[in-house]
């Protein structure tokens, strides 16, 4: 990888010159009808097309983009909110792929301390195809637990947990198993048909098609960090502008996800337990819509450092920063970075009890549906920035390190909080510029920032 | 001076009397055998050599941060001649004022047992016994069905008795003045008035550093918060409680947080006291109290349903259970205006021998008490450290929350003090507001019974019960101070509002309030 040049002076990749006229009105266009839809008819000289008028915008869903994207001509302005091929980071036989390769690279160029950066991705086999290099790591460590999750679904759908190779016996031999038998002998990776994470048809239809659904077999996480006797993860943002250079930002707020009951390794079956996305949780005969079961970032943050201490806390969130970091660069290559294309990505953390994040998933089209008034904020102010940085309506320089409540994380290199280029003898005071969990006065920086932009648009260059 | 001396005097008699008694005396004496054996202690100077080991060991500053402790909460001095009721409340209608809620309450109580058929105490069967032991860190899953249980009283009506306190002596004539009180509040207390404050609370000057205002994200660390926190760990290594308490008036760094207050409120995890927390414990598990389900329904109602500490449910429960069975809590009634309720063993009732307090710590709880313990889960994660912090705490400061006396940190007072500050600094705020029938203290009285906890953001709440444990005093509690500072903060909008829903509304949602910067400003920057 080339060092580049006067960093700080880079911009972080809008284009220049006559491209960036400014539009009358913004065109836009998405299905969904959540927060989103709420902040897109907000947006002031943004105009709102049906069915199959043009636009500028599209916030579209994945399965659009599977038919679609291919098809579409899209001029020089236009922005789509997925890349073409997302899944090579958010389908977790691929991203183990990737990473797994990308970590074999680090060890060849820089040695086994750089590569073991990399190591926040538990151990994982995909299903069909590695079942014998799972059972035999599963036979290395008789007794710890695994967890079984299907490669392209959302929302805590088909997850579950086991101990005894006999219980993937009998999954094996049930709808999911049927095809893992006759897809044993065959490579996984060109048969794919990547599947929409909002696959909503039932097991039923799949038995009738043969759809592949793969699955992944990963190492149960078994000491995680509680909090009041509860497992959480946590959910943190980042939206990545294009991957060649990589440009990322990373969000300050987002959420601990909590169950709503007390952890045990006792009772492997019950997914209400275990399975910590707000969608299972609403089914839990536990759950109390009011409560929500999520603590903002800065409260969960707060909390640790009142237990461990501020450089622990410090510790944590920077080798969170390098998950994000290593996974976008482990998909760089292989990730098709059209211009025209952000995403804005979901991660899902666990913490242990050892303070060590681990990376459980990434998703290209986190929830947007607001489970409460302060999740209504925290979303809307979300969109609202992310907007803001894809910048249709051509207002920043590309220079900028922040806007609202997103820092820029990486810039075809790291970027340092402080002013000026990163020190690039690897030494020193080097601070990422990243604040998760930090104070988000996001209000008063965009007051700022759009008054000094306005301010250099009237003086001439 | 005589006079001085002998107060003085007895004062010192009386906590070396209580210290005589205590686990330190204990612990002091096998030190003093134990140093016998050191080569530095002489037989001609025994005394001083003594003196200096417990100097240069540590022991004196624990001997003297267990006589700070018990000067903190030591009652006024009084004439030596007053009898105990003058000690509790030295005011004659504020006793009986709180005689007869008390009366009310313990009605209320025993008729619900009535009612339910459910008697006030009982021993649990051996099968359930177990089953709670079992489920003891996870009593939060339990469902009870507790809908036929409702909350012996709420902050409401406990204000509806406080408006409708009179000193019988006092006669205020029929005129309306300018200087009439338009409060609800009608008893004439000393309260302080701003420039009372300003030097009472002088440390939390516009000049001095401040963590909540000092500490954030513009200001550099160098300015004020680095060397503020190299000085909170010079006090910890030092474990000096009175040093402690000085400090913590601008502030606790979170880090330094729950040690501070342990060393303040002189708090230290002996397998004494961890063994005591186990016999609570035991005694939940034997016994069953009407109580418990009060309790639990409270925590259901409150704590469960607050957006942050929800999480800690099931520390609550350990923490409250155990604390409705601790008798040594009836000792805090010598000071406090309120007195334990007693109840009668079954068919003997009016026989003083058969007469029990219950709940054994006489403490009924009142809807939202549990939100006294929520936030120091925040702080404290070992059960036993959890339930000592909450138990001095409340005997300290909480108690002063619910029972009617006149005392300066008294619920009366605090009371008092927010709406003469209002009055005499927002006239024209109070008199809207009081016009549309939205009478301040109705809105801000909520705030002040449960110190903040579950209206204010828990960093800012903590910040806050810093400063509170920094002046021994809940005068900032809302002190009224905060919460006169609230409206003031709000004023433009109040304005503006007809209706007391609407104000209600205005002032419903406190969780953005930053509370040092509002503080300062009422204190210290409006126009006296």
């Amino acid at each position: 990888m080339s060092r580049p040049k006067n960093q700080n002076y880079k911009g972080h990749g809008l284009p220049k010159g006559k491209e960036r006229e400014q539009r009358a009105s913004i065109r836009f266009k998405t299905t969904l009808m959540n927060t989103l839809m709420d902040v897109l008819r907000h947006r002031p000289g943004w105009v709102e097309v049906k069915d199959e008028g043009e636009w500028d915008f599209y916030w579209c869903d994945v399965s659009w983009l599977r038919e679609n994207f291919d098809h579409t001509y899209m001029g020089e302005h236009v922005r789509i909110s997925h890349f073409r091929n997302h899944y090579e980071l958010t389908r977790k036989n691929y991203m183990v792929k990737n990473l797994k390769r990308f970590r074999k690279q680090l060890e060849r160029e820089a040695g086994k301390l750089e590569a073991a950066k990399c190591d926040f991705f538990p151990k994982t086999f995909e299903m069909p195809c590695e079942y014998h290099l799972f059972v035999e790591e599963f036979r290395k460590n008789p007794g710890i637990t695994w967890i079984m999750k299907p490669v392209a679904r959302s929302q805590g759908k088909g997850i579950f947990l086991f101990r005894r190779l006999k219980d993937i016996m009998d999954w094996k031999k049930g709808t999911a198993g049927k095809k893992l038998t006759s897809l044993e002998a065959q490579p996984a990776r060109n048969t794919v048909n990547p599947s929409g994470s909002h696959d909503t048809r039932s097991s039923e239809d799949q038995k009738d098609e043969i759809p592949v659904e793969n699955y992944v077999a990963q190492r149960y996480i078994e000491n995680p960090y509680l909090i009041g006797g509860r497992k959480f993860d946590l959910r943190v943002y980042v939206l990545v502008m294009s991957y060649i250079p990589l440009r990322a930002w990373l969000y300050r707020d987002g959420f601990a996800r909590f169950s709503n009951t007390r952890f045990t390794l006792n009772s492997i079956d019950d997914q209400y337990v275990h399975l910590t996305n707000v969608a299972v949780q609403k089914t839990s005969p536990d759950y109390h819509p009011k409560k929500g079961c999520k603590w903002m970032l800065q409260r969960f943050r707060q909390y640790l450092a009142s237990k461990h201490g501020p450089e622990a806390v410090e510790t944590l969130f920077s080798d969170m920063d390098n998950i994000f970091i290593r996974s976008l660069q482990s998909v760089q290559k292989v990730i098709i970075s059209d211009k025209h294309c952000f995403e804005l990505y979901g991660y899902d953390i666990l913490i242990d009890q050892d303070l060590k994040p681990w990376l459980l998933e990434v998703n290209a089209s986190p929830s947007l549906t607001a489970s409460s008034q302060e999740d209504y904020e925290l979303k809307t102010c979300l969109l609202e920035d992310t907007l803001h940085i894809v910048d249709m309506e051509a207002r920043l320089t590309g220079r900028e390190k922040r806007v609202g409540g997103f820092d820029l994380m990486w810039n075809d290199g790291p970027v340092s909080r402080e002013e000026g280029g990163p020190d690039l003898s690897g030494m020193g005071n080097f601070v990422t510029n990243t604040h998760l969990g930090c104070v988000n006065d996001r209000k008063k920086q965009l007051r700022q920032l759009f008054r000094s932009l306005q301010g250099q648009k009237k003086t001439p260059n | 001076m005589l006079q001085e001396e002998s107060d003085l005097s007895l004062i010192i008699a009386q906590i070396v009397q209580k210290l005589k008694g205590s686990n330190l005396y204990a612990q002091l004496e096998r030190q003093a055998w134990a140093s016998l054996q050191r080569p530095e202690i002489k037989l001609e100077s025994l005394k001083e050599d003594i003196k200096e080991f417990f100097k240069i060991s540590g022991w004196e500053k624990k001997l003297q941060n267990a006589v700070y402790s018990e000067l903190s909460v030591f009652p006024l001095p009084s004439h030596p001649a007053a009898p105990p009721e003058h000690l509790k409340e030295p005011l004659v209608y504020m006793r009986k004022a709180q005689g007869s809620w008390e009366k009310r309450i313990l009605k209320s109580l025993n008729s619900m047992c009535t009612e339910l058929s459910i008697p006030l105490a009982r021993k649990r069967p051996v099968g359930e016994q177990k089953e709670l032991l079992n489920k003891w860190n996870e009593m939060g899953t339990d469902e009870p069905d507790l809908s036929l249980f409702r909350p012996v009283y709420a902050p409401k009506d406990f204000l509806e008795v406080l408006i409708n306190l009179r000193n019988p002596n006092y006669e205020n004539g029929d005129s309306l003045s300018f200087r009439t009180h338009l409060g609800l509040i009608q008893v004439p207390l000393k309260v302080k008035d701003i420039p009372e404050l300003k030097e009472f609370f002088v440390e939390l000057g516009l000049t001095t550093g401040q963590l909540g205002i000092d500490d954030s994200t513009q200001v550099p660390p160098e300015l004020f918060e680095n060397e503020h926190v190299r000085i909170g760990q010079k006090v910890l290594t030092e474990q000096d409680s009175a040093a402690a308490q000085q400090y913590i008036r601008q502030g606790s760094p979170t880090a330094l947080r729950a040690e501070l207050w342990a060393l303040i409120l002189n708090i230290s995890s002996h397998p004494e006291d961890i063994l005591y927390y186990e016999q609570l414990k035991t005694n939940v598990i034997q016994h069953d109290l009407l109580v418990d389900s009060l309790i639990y329904k409270d925590v259901k109602l409150t704590a469960s349903n607050d957006d942050y500490y929800f999480v800690f449910e099931d520390y609550l429960y350990q923490v409250l259970l155990c604390f409705s069975r601790d008798t040594s809590v009836l000792s805090h009634f010598a000071y406090n205006s309120a007195s334990p309720p007693k109840s009668y063993i079954r068919g003997k009732l009016g026989l003083e021998e058969y007469a029990v307090f219950y709940p054994p710590n006489g403490v009924i709880p009142f809807h939202g008490f549990s939100m006294y313990v929520a936030p120091l889960c925040f702080l404290y994660h070992e059960p036993s450290k959890l339930y000592q912090i909450f138990r001095e705490m409340y005997v300290r400061f909480f108690f002063r929350l619910h029972s009617i006396s006149s005392h300066p940190s008294g619920i009366v007072s605090l009371c008092l003090l927010f709406e003469t500050l209002l009055q005499t600094y927002l006239p024209q705020l109070f008199y809207h507001l009081r016009e549309i029938g939205a009478q301040p203290l109705r809105i801000s009285f909520k705030w002040m019974v449960r110190a903040f906890s579950g209206y204010l953001a828990t960093d800012q709440l903590l910040l806050l019960w810093d400063r509170i444990l920094g002046y021994n005093s809940l005068e900032i509690l809302a002190g009224k101070i905060l919460a006169a500072a609230v409206f003031a903060f709000r004023a433009v909008n109040l304005m503006e509002v007809t209706s007391l829903a609407a104000a209600e509304a205005v002032l419903a949602d406190l969780s953005t309030l930053k509370v040092m910067p509002l503080l300062q400003i009422f204190l210290f920057a409006t126009v006296t």
